[in-house]
Formats: structure tokens, C-alpha cells, sequence
């Protein structure tokens, strides 16, 4: 059924809201375009001179012409480090290579050599994990010095650590997903099993090496004096040492290269959801702007989201007279099938069991979920603890956390507390998880956390006989709303990599057709839910 | 009317005669060589026979076969089109004998027109004006070169049984008067198997306009002229009816003076008076001589078609058939005006050479007359001349016509091989030639010119770079990304020339394309590409070939680096064909000792031979062909063996 809207785009409450909308997506294109451009003037200049592409261009030229690129972690290490690792050093993302869906991780020589700060782990190992989901192959652009030395405690030893980055390229070797390493540039130490343990690598003549020990450490090791290019050129692993497969001439041969192994993979889409045609949304999917209240508190119908996101603004809403404040049902995205799980309000018992409901009917008819969340958390109180909200909320998590359909998760408000499990949060493995600038993400939203710690504080004051003036109330409360402000700002998240980017609002339905396309190249398998507490 | 012909040609003009006969519900047979069994005169037939090998003398030339396969199914008559058999009197003798109808004059009427200079004293007796000259049997050096002294320098010398260039020779002076009879006679024996010349005067400002006559074997009309004075090395290249400055008066008298003709040698069927015209002071009733008589339908003949309304085929029918002419001469109209160009495979910046290829992309526009044997995906072979098409306009005034000739040819697009589209369309725009003042050696003059290649455009690059990205214009997320666009090269090249461009997309719908010569913007919208708001140039991508068409248009190469790293390692020891063309002769021997510009081998490619020398000192190790040989370009005809100082 064809949803209606009820925006008036001609209002003041509409223009006011594109403004707010317009302000906050400004400070996050700034953010994503400046990191883009990677590391300092002089180091790309210099990245430049010797005869490479910039880490963009290479990702550019290895993709096919007009190729869609969903790029993950852009604002990654945003804040972090003195700023010095801007998209944490490393680019990520999905695009087509010879029409393949692959995933692309793009190491970024001008910042900082390429070496590996903590988030520049735990984005290449989130890209990595994406790849594995989705049975994407994955395509290394090898450019790195290997680990960030100063840093070395937090990159080297623990389990998702650098040493983890091989382990998947194992693993998913295993599976039958390609590994494939372009060497354009060092790839020293830990960082020569990327190229080593790739099932095919290309190596560019006189630009890539690769060595477990450098001519540095080399020299003050044995005493023996060698060049790089004789220690790990591209010359001597493709002739001597079978370390890399193929010598290229240059950067672009080496992508070239890479383009026709992708060729070869003899791979195909799995067959999975029904397709349709696709169509547009019947509402302008710009009016997004306008029929989302600036303010996160200002209540509004999440069905003007969903009416301009999915094909032809159609929505068949499931059980819509029950449990209202979730909203659920059945819609096609650029001609996928997808189940639809968004927040109308607070989650009450009747609501998390109708969520639970839908996740089951999409788990057996294999529909991939899309959840919107804009979630305060469930209802409290007690009238609603008496009855069970607890096990009710639990139905939901549990049909979340062990459904096998695809799940993508939208953060277009906010995201507190339990809401966010019930609405698979990061913690709930969605395939992908995007957040809009307006999106804000705390265990509890920054005057309840403040409230909570100052109640705690006022009774431990008045059980000693003291007072607390209101003042001084507000003076201890004023830090933890700035720094819960400061922390659920989606950049914060987003630099945090617990989500895998902010995007433009305009673009959801993109987002949303592309993450689903990634996610159907794997076989959708049947769902074994855990106990449902009835 | 004949109920099956069999048509003795192939490529366009066996298209067009089919095209004709079949509209008068004759069956057509056609006769195909090994090369052309899939041609499209074959497709186009109601039966088809097999003649032969793919050189024309085991086919097409091969007449006993022919009028065998004729016999064979069912045909009254042969239609031999032009070249081949078409004016060869023993074989329309042997057709008559067989008891068939031979579409076209009697072997007495191109006996009477076959030598030129018997010819020409005919023509002299029947009151035609002819070109001084010598025309006599007698063929001695020292008295032909007194008689192009008496004439007076410059003169022409021709093969007495010439025809199409061959055998001819412009002499400025007494000196090179030796030299140029030497070679015209080596090249007359060669092609018509004669080595006798004749010498005429050379008119300075000629200019080639020809009558179409037709006749019914007692009566003749003529349906006025057509003039052909666009020519390179003899070749027609443009030609168009009626001729810029005619009048009344001159027009009469020539086209008196072509029936006396072809009533003199009693001539039935369509046939082309040529005449040399003296173009330096305006037309005259006393500037025009005879020069010959083509005894069959002329390449050229769809302009006298468009001008006049007539079918020259139907014609020729219905008269082979035994009708009388189907029209009186005062009833025979001009009817505005009308240009054909002959679009060819060949490469016209590298002096025309002839080309060959697989034609991946053939389109003319819809309201144009093309007269092609070929369609996407044919071959143009060596076997052959390698026309592709003539594209014929007709337009109210001669203005408009040209306008339309323009416009025709920047919308014709062919992609595979080399043509001479390019020089066809600048050769339209020439100012002269647009203000009607021609000449035979108006192309030679300017040939620099109308052969230069164009600057390119930004819109030309971008097209290309668009066209080469193969983009899915289905797709609704092309060239998405979140922030900022992906800038992806498309590398170009022409020769060693590289062209790097970067596409940006702003939007879906939206592509920036930086070209190293600017900026452009492309906006997709109603299913096609525009280019800074105009509609992008008409573009093909196949395989790595970017075909941009339009007068504007060029040819590019996708740059791909797995080629360029094969590649790098350049061979000097190999002689390789530089055109498709025969073998004339091996001038060395396997290990033989060669110097530095040594000729190694002649080929002979159209009317011209090229000797291939050795690019440096070294010993024939290998002869890959024979005399004879037919050869594509590139193919590999000599090895040197490797040059000791390479060796490592």
C-alpha cells in the first residue's frame, strides 16, 4: 500500500528542519572530504613524484568505470592521534571489478608511511569481516611500513590485533573467498604475509618490496649491506623467491593486473531473494530533510522516512494495529525484498514481541532486515517491569541476534540504551551499520546520565547532613552532559569505527541498495532462533 | 522481362542491380567468389552460385563459369555490372553463343569503344571533336616522342586498351618523355595484357564531365552530364550531375555529340561519353573532346538517376529485354541537383594507402542513398576494391544538395577500418569546390589540406573517454560514493600519442571529464549522453577501438598496460606488410648479405609499388612469401637474422 505523506515542505517547521539538517551534514562532508585527501601536501607530493597514484586514484583505476563505491570507516581516527591518521591511514570499501562485488583495502602511504595505528587495525579487520559476511573477495593495495611502533601495545598483541589481519586472510582463503595483494610500495614485516598470504599477488618493478627485516634492521643485524630492491623487489619475488606471481610495470599495470585476476575467479551471485523492478520512491527522497525534526526529542512519524526510501513509497505494514510504536513490514528497495523494522516511539512489551514476530516470518521467508533506528529504549516503570517487558525485550534480542537473513541497521536518530539490541546494534552484527549526522549514540541520553549520577550524589550529600544547592547541582551535572554530548556525536562513533560511516540522509536508499547487494553475494541459510522466553 | 538473371559482380553494384531487377519481380542469381560467401549480394539474391577462388581471375573473371551457373539456373540473361566482364566482347560473345542475353552493349559496340585510339578516329569520322594526339599503330620509341613534340608538352600517355588510371602517364617535358613511356607500358602489359600507348595533349585546366547515353541498338538519348573533375591520381572521388557552369547551349552540343557516338557503333544499353573539358575560361561549345567510351552502367551513375528520375537498371532491363527506349529525349528533365561520394577503406593521411579490415560498425543516415555491398561485420578484403560505399543526395538547388552531401557524410559512421570519410567531408566544405570552381587537379593541390588531420575537440575526447568507459547507464548508482568522487582514468591513445582523461561523476546522471586539452560536463537524460548541453558526438567502443564519428570525428585506442608491457620489447628483424596488397617480387635470398636501405621486396598494393628496404646491415635469415602472394598488413614477410650486437 502506497504510504502518504502528510510534510507540508512549504512550512517554516520544514525549512527550519532542512537548515538544521543542512548545518549538521556540512561538518561531516568537511570531515570526510579533508580526509580524503590523506596525509600532509608534502607527503603526497613526494608519494607522487616517485611515479605512484595517490591511494584514491588506485582505488579509482581498480574499479570498474561509473563503479559504485561504498567506502567504510571514511571519517575513521576523525579526532584521534593529533589528527595525524586521517580514514585511519587505510581506505575501505565495496566496489565492482569486472563486475564483481569486491572489497577493497587500500593502504595510505602519505600518512604516516601507511603503518598501522590501533584504528588502522580495527578498520582493515572490520573491512576484512565485512568481506567474510558478505563472501566478498578482497583485493590488498599493499603500501605500508607495517605497524605503528610507537603504538605497538595497542596494534600487535591482543586477539584483533594486526596478527589478525593473516588469520582472516586464511580463513577466508579457506572459504573460498579470493585474496588478492597489489604490492605498490613497501610491505615490510608483519606487513609482508599480506602479499604472502594473498592466493595471488601482483608486485610493481622497483616501487613494491617486500621483507621481513628491511635493509636497516638487515644491516645492523648480519652486517650485510643490501638494497631494498635486491633484499624484496619485484624483480627478485617474481623470479627468485615465488613471493609475488606477477610483475607490473607501474601502478596501472599493477591494477590492470588486478582487474583480469578478478576476471579469472569464475564466481557468481548466489541466488537468493526474489528481485523486482526497481522504482523510484513516489516522495522525494531530498524531502528527508524536511520531515525529520531537527530536534531528536521532537516525536514524528517514521513512516515519512520510509516512504522515501522504497520502491514506489509502498509499505505493506505488518500488525499495524498493534504495538504501534514499532513499526514493521514488507516493502521492495531498488527491487529487493526487505522486512522493515523501525521506531515509532518507546518500545513496550506488545511492540518487541510484533519485532520478534516479523524477524521470524523474514527469517523463513529469507528477507533481508533493515532496521531504522531512532530509539529511546523500552519503556520503564513499574507497570511494565510486572509484566515482563524484560522477557518481552528478550524475545526481540533473541530473534535480532540469531536470525541468519541479512541484517542493516540505520541509525536516523537516536540510539540509548537496551533499543539499541532490540534494533541490532553494532554489538548485533548487522552486515552493515550507517548513521545520519543527526544520529546521536550513548547508553543514555547525557541530562538522564547526569541525572542518575547526581541523584546518587544528592542522597549520599543529605544522608551526611549536607546541602546541594541547585547550583551546584548544575555545576556537577554540566560535565557529564558535555562529555555525553561530545561522545554520542556520530563522528565520534564513526572515528571509534562503531558503526561504518556516516552518510548523507539523501543517500540512504543508495546505502541501503548497495549494502544489500554486498550482502546477497552469500547464500542466505536457514535461522536457528535460541529459546524464546514465552 | 526476363524471369531470372544472374548478375556476373558482386559487392554494391550487384546489390543494386538486385535491388531493381527483384522490384520487377525478376529473380536475381548471384555468383559468389570463396571470399564473398557470406557477402551481402549473396544474401540479398534468390540463388547463389559458387565461381571460384577469391582472386578475381579464378572467379569473377572467370566468364565460362559464369555463364555456366546461368545456364545451370535457369537465367535468360547477365547482368555483368561494371568492371570484370562487363566490357569484355569475347565473353558477351560467348553469352550469345550460350544463348543467353547479355544486359548490356554488343561485343562490336565495345570492340569499337576498347582501344582508344581506334576509338577516337571512329569517334573523329562520326563528327566528334577529339584531343590532338597520336593514336597510331606504329609504336616506336623515337616516333611517339616526336609526336609529343609536335603535340606539345605537357601530354598524356595511356595504354591504348587502358581504362580506371592504369597505364597512364603525365609527361611535363621532352626529358621524361623516355622514363614515363617505359613505365606506362610495364603497367599496361600488366593489367591489360598490351603494352601499346598512346600520346595526347594535356588540357592544363581539365575538367571531366561525361554524358550518360543510352540506347536501344537504333535510337539513343542522353541524360546530360554528370561531372567527375573531383579526382585523386584518376580516380573519381565526387561526382555530381548537373555540372557546375553548364549552360543550355554547351549541354546540347555535348550531349549531341555523345548520341552521334553511340549511334555511330549502334549502341543499345546505358553507356558514359567522357569528355576532357577545357575549365580555364568558362564552358565553350568548341572547349570539350572526346576521351572515351565506358560501354557499361558507370560507378557514378545514381546522380543522373536522382536528377533525372530515371532507373538506369529498369533501363537496362527492358531494353536487353527487347523494348524500345522507354523515353524521348525531349521528354528527359534535370530535376535540381545531386552529389555522390565514394567512401573507400583507405587511410587518406597516409597518401590514401588502401586498408582492409573487419567493418565492426556500419550505419548511414536514413534519408541518404547509400549504395553499399557491405554490412556490419563484413570484411573488406585485399581481393578487392575496398569501397564501402557511395553516398548519393539530391537537393532543389546545388546548395542545397551539397548541404545535404555535408550533413550526410558527418552523419555516416564506420568503425574497423580506416575510410576516407574525414577528407570526403573536408573535400564537401572546400570553398572551390563549393563556388563550383573544379578541376581534376583540384584534390592534388589541396590534398595537404583536406587530408590534415583536425585538431581534436574536448567534446571529441570527452565522447571518446564516455564511450570507452562502457558505462551502465541502467545503473542508478553509477559512479556513487558518499563524499567526494572517485577520478578514474581513462587513458586514450593515438599513435604514440596518449590521452589521459579522469572522469568525475557529480551526480548519477552527471560526469565531469577532464581532457588534457579541457574540461567538459556530460549530463545523461532521455536515454543519451549531452556534452556542455549539445547532444555528445555519436560514439562506438569496440574491444579496445573508440570510434568518436562526425567531421570532427577520430579514431582512439583504449590504453590498456597488460598490452603495453608485451609490447615493450620491439622486433627490428621483421619486414612486415605496411598495407594489404600481392607480392610483386623477392629481391633477396635467404642469407644473403643486405645494406642499410636495401630493398628487400616489392609489394604491390592498388595501382602502386612499394619497395620495403632493411632498416639496417644485416642477413636474410628468413623469406616468408613468394611472388604472387596475396598478403593482409602487418603479415611478416622477411627475417633478418638477429643483429650480433643485440645479442647479450
Amino acid at each position: 500500500m502506497k504510504l502518504t505523506s502528510k510534510a507540508l515542505p512549504n512550512s517554516a517547521e520544514f525549512k527550519a528542519n532542512v537548515a538544521a539538517h543542512e548545518d549538521a551534514l556540512a561538518q561531516i562532508a568537511e570531515v570526510a572530504n579533508t580526509a580524503a585527501l590523506g596525509g600532509p601536501e608534502a607527503s603526497r607530493e613526494r608519494h607522487v613524484k616517485r611515479g605512484k597514484m595517490l591511494p584514491r586514484e588506485r582505488v579509482a583505476n581498480l574499479l570498474d568505470a561509473g563503479s559504485a563505491f561504498l567506502e567504510v570507516g571514511a571519517t575513521a581516527a576523525h579526532g584521534m592521534y593529533e589528527g595525524v591518521a586521517p580514514s585511519a591511514g587505510v581506505i575501505a570499501g565495496i566496489g565492482t571489478v569486472e563486475g564483481h562485488e569486491v572489497m577493497v583495502i587500500c593502504n595510505d602511504a602519505t600518512v604516516k608511511g601507511g603503518t598501522y595505528y590501533p584504528m588502522t587495525v580495527k578498520k582493515h579487520l572490520r573491512a576484512q569481516e565485512i568481506a567474510e559476511e558478505n563472501n566478498l573477495p578482497c583485493v590488498y593495495l599493499v603500501d605500508s611500513g607495517g605497524a605503528n611502533l610507537p603504538n605497538q601495545d595497542e596494534v600487535f598483541p591482543d586477539r584483533d590485533h594486526f596478527g589478525r589481519i593473516f588469520y582472516n586472510q586464511a580463513r577466508m582463503s579457506a572459504k573460498g573467498i579470493p585474496q588478492i595483494a597489489a604490492v605498490m610500495g613497501s610491505c615490510t614485516a608483519g606487513g609482508a604475509y599480506v602479499p604472502a598470504m594473498s592466493d595471488v599477488t601482483i608486485i610493481v618493478r622497483e616501487q613494491g618490496t617486500i621483507f621481513l627485516a628491511g635493509p636497516p634492521l638487515v644491516k645492523a643485524a648480519t652486517g650485510e649491506v643490501v638494497t631494498a630492491e635486491d633484499l624484496g623487489g619485484g624483480d627478485v619475488h617474481t623470479r627468485l623467491s615465488g613471493v609475488a606471481d606477477y610483475l607490473a610495470e607501474d601502478d596501472a599495470h599493477a591494477l590492470a593486473l588486478v582487474r583480469r585476476a578478478v576476471s579469472h575467479l569464475n564466481r557468481s551471485k548466489p541466488s537468493t531473494v526474489t528481485w523486482q523492478n526497481s522504482e523510484e520512491p513516489a516522495y522525494d527522497p531530498s524531502e528527508l530533510f524536511g520531515v525529520v525534526p531537527a530536534d531528536l526529542r521532537t516525536p514524528y512519524d517514521i513512516r515519512e522516512v520510509i516512504a522515501r526510501i522504497v520502491d514506489g513509497s509502498r509499505f505493506d505494514e505488518f500488525k499495524p494495529r498493534y504495538g504501534e510504536t514499532l513499526v514493521t513490514g514488507f516493502a521492495h528497495l531498488k527491487g529487493c525484498p526487505i522486512g522493515i523494522i523501525a521506531n515509532n516511539g518507546v518500545l513496550f512489551s506488545e511492540a518487541a514481541q510484533k519485532g520478534a514476530h516479523f524477524v521470524e516470518l523474514c527469517s523463513q521467508r529469507k528477507i533481508p532486515l533493515v532496521f531504522l533506528q531512532n530509539i529511546t529504549g523500552f519503556m520503564v516503570g513499574r507497570k511494565y517491569e510486572n509484566e515482563g517487558i524484560a522477557r518481552h525485550g528478550a524475545k526481540l534480542v533473541t530473534a535480532v541476534a540469531t536470525t541468519s537473513v541479512p541484517k542493516i541497521t540505520m541509525l536516523v536518530g537516536g540510539s540509548f540504551g537496551a533499543g539499541n539490541y532490540g534494533m541490532a546494534g553494532r554489538a548485533y552484527q548487522p552486515r552493515f551499520l550507517w548513521t545520519w549526522p543527526n544520529s546521536r549514540i550513548s547508553v543514555m541520553g547525557g541530562p538522564q546520565a547526569a541525572g542518575v549520577l547526581a541523584t546518587v550524589k544528592r542522597d549520599a550529600i543529605e544522608r551526611k547532613g549536607g546541602a546541594w544547592s541547585a547550583q551546584e547541582e548544575a555545576e556537577f551535572k554540566q560535565p557529564t552532559i558535555d562529555m555525553f554530548e561530545e561522545q554520542s556525536h556520530p563522528l565520534y562513533a564513526s572515528a571509534r569505527l562503531w558503526d561504518d560511516g556516516i552518510i548523507d540522509p539523501r543517500k540512504s536508499r543508495d546505502v541501503l541498495s548497495l549494502s544489500l547487494s554486498a550482502a546477497l553475494n552469500a547464500p542466505i541459510e536457514d535461522t536457528r532462533f535460541g529459546v524464546f522466553r514465552m | 522481362m526476363f524471369d531470372t538473371i544472374l548478375i556476373a559482380n558482386r559487392g554494391e553494384i550487384a546489390c543494386r542491380i538486385m535491388q531493381t531487377a527483384q522490384a520487377l519481380g525478376v529473380r536475381c542469381v548471384a555468383v559468389y567468389s570463396d571470399a564473398d560467401a557470406s557477402a551481402r549480394h549473396v544474401e540479398m539474391a534468390d540463388a547463389a552460385v559458387h565461381i571460384g577462388g577469391s582472386a578475381p581471375a579464378d572467379s569473377y573473371l572467370r566468364g565460362d563459369v559464369v555463364i555456366q551457373a546461368a545456364l545451370d539456373t535457369g537465367a535468360q540473361a547477365i547482368h555483368p555490372g561494371y568492371g570484370f566482364l562487363s566490357e569484355n566482347p569475347e565473353f558477351v560473345e560467348a553469352v550469345e553463343a550460350a544463348g543467353l542475353t547479355f544486359i548490356g552493349p554488343s561485343a562490336h559496340a565495345i570492340r569499337s569503344m576498347g582501344l582508344k585510339d581506334a576509338a577516337k578516329s571512329l569517334m573523329e569520322k562520326a563528327g566528334v571533336p577529339v584531343v590532338p594526339g597520336y593514336h597510331g599503330a606504329d609504336q616506336n620509341d623515337s616516333l611517339l616522342a616526336e609526336k609529343a613534340t609536335e603535340i606539345g608538352y605537357p601530354v598524356l600517355i595511356k595504354a591504348v586498351a587502358g581504362g580506371g588510371g592504369k597505364g597512364m602517364r603525365l609527361v611535363e617535358s621532352e626529358g621524361a618523355f623516355a622514363a614515363a613511356l617505359e613505365s606506362a607500358r610495364s603497367e599496361a602489359k600488366k593489367a591489360f595484357g598490351n603494352s601499346d600507348v598512346l600520346v595526347e595533349k594535356f588540357v592544363t585546366k581539365p575538367r571531366h564531365i561525361e554524358i550518360q547515353v543510352f540506347g536501344d541498338g537504333s535510337d539513343a538519348v542522353h541524360l546530360f552530364e554528370r561531372d567527375c573533375s573531383l579526382q585523386r591520381r584518376h580516380q573519381k572521388v565526387i561526382e555530381e550531375a548537373p555540372a557546375p557552369g553548364m549552360n543550355d547551349a554547351v549541354r546540347a552540343a555535348m550531349g549531341k555529340a555523345a548520341v552521334r557516338a553511340a549511334k555511330a557503333i549502334g549502341y543499345s544499353g546505358a553507356g558514359t561519353v567522357e569528355f576532357i573539358v577545357d575549365g580555364s575560361d568558362g564552358l565553350r561549345e568548341d572547349g570539350f573532346w572526346f576521351m572515351e567510351m565506358n560501354t557499361r552502367l558507370q560507378v557514378e551513375h545514381p546522380v543522373t538517376e536522382a536528377i533525372t528520375g530515371v532507373d538506369l537498371v529498369e533501363w537496362q532491363l527492358r531494353v536487353a529485354a527487347g523494348a524500345r527506349l522507354p523515353k524521348k529525349q525531349e521528354e528527359l528533365k534535370i530535376e535540381g541537383h545531386s552529389f555522390e561520394a565514394r567512401l573507400y577503406a583507405e587511410d587518406a593521411a597516409n597518401d590514401f594507402l588502401p586498408a582492409t579490415g573487419r567493418l565492426t560498425h556500419l550505419m548511414f543516415p536514413s534519408d541518404t542513398r547509400a549504395d553499399t555491398g557491405v554490412r556490419s561485420g563484413d570484411y573488406i578484403s585485399p581481393y578487392y576494391d575496398p569501397m564501402i560505399a557511395k553516398i548519393t543526395v539530391h537537393g532543389a538547388t546545388r546548395a542545397v544538395a551539397l548541404g545535404k552531401l555535408r550533413n550526410a557524410l558527418a552523419k555516416t559512421q564506420v568503425a574497423g577500418t580506416v575510410t576516407n570519410l574525414n577528407f570526403l567531408h573536408a573535400l564537401a566544405c572546400h570553398e572551390g569546390f563549393a563556388n563550383g570552381d573544379v578541376d581534376t587537379g583540384l584534390i592534388g593541390r589541396d590534398q595537404a589540406m583536406l587530408t590534415e588531420a583536425k585538431p581534436l575537440s574536448v567534446t571529441v575526447l570527452a565522447s571518446a573517454a564516455l564511450s570507452a568507459a562502457k558505462l551502465d547507464t541502467s545503473a542508478s548508482n553509477l559512479g556513487f560514493s558518499l563524499w567526494q568522487p572517485l577520478a578514474r582514468q581513462i587513458v586514450l591513445t593515438q599513435g604514440e600519442e596518449l590521452f589521459t582523461c579522469v572522469l568525475r561523476f557529480i551526480t548519477p546522471r552527471e560526469v565531469e571529464i577532464q581532457t588534457p586539452i579541457g574540461k567538459a560536463v556530460a549530463h545523461f537524460k532521455n536515454d543519451a549522453w549531452t556534452i556542455g548541453g549539445m547532444p555528445a558526438t555519436h560514439t562506438i567502443t569496440i574491444a579496445e577501438q573508440v570510434h568518436v564519428f562526425g567531421p570532427e570525428g577520430a579514431t582512439f585506442t583504449l590504453f590498456d598496460p597488460l598490452q603495453q608491457s608485451s609490447a615493450a620489447s620491439g622486433d627490428t628483424d621483421l619486414i612486415l606488410a605496411p598495407m594489404p596488397g600481392s607480392v610483386k617480387s623477392v629481391l633477396v635470398k635467404n642469407g644473403q648479405n643486405v645494406a642499410l636501405d636495401q630493398p628487400l621486396c616489392v609489394l604491390e598494393a592498388m595501382k602502386m609499388e612499394h619497395s620495403l628496404l632493411a632498416q639496417r646491415i644485416g642477413e636474410v635469415a628468413e623469406i616468408y612469401v613468394k611472388e604472387g602472394d596475396q598478403v593482409e598488413a602487418g603479415a611478416a614477410l622477411i627475417r633478418l637474422a638477429p643483429d650480433a650486437s643485440d645479442v647479450e
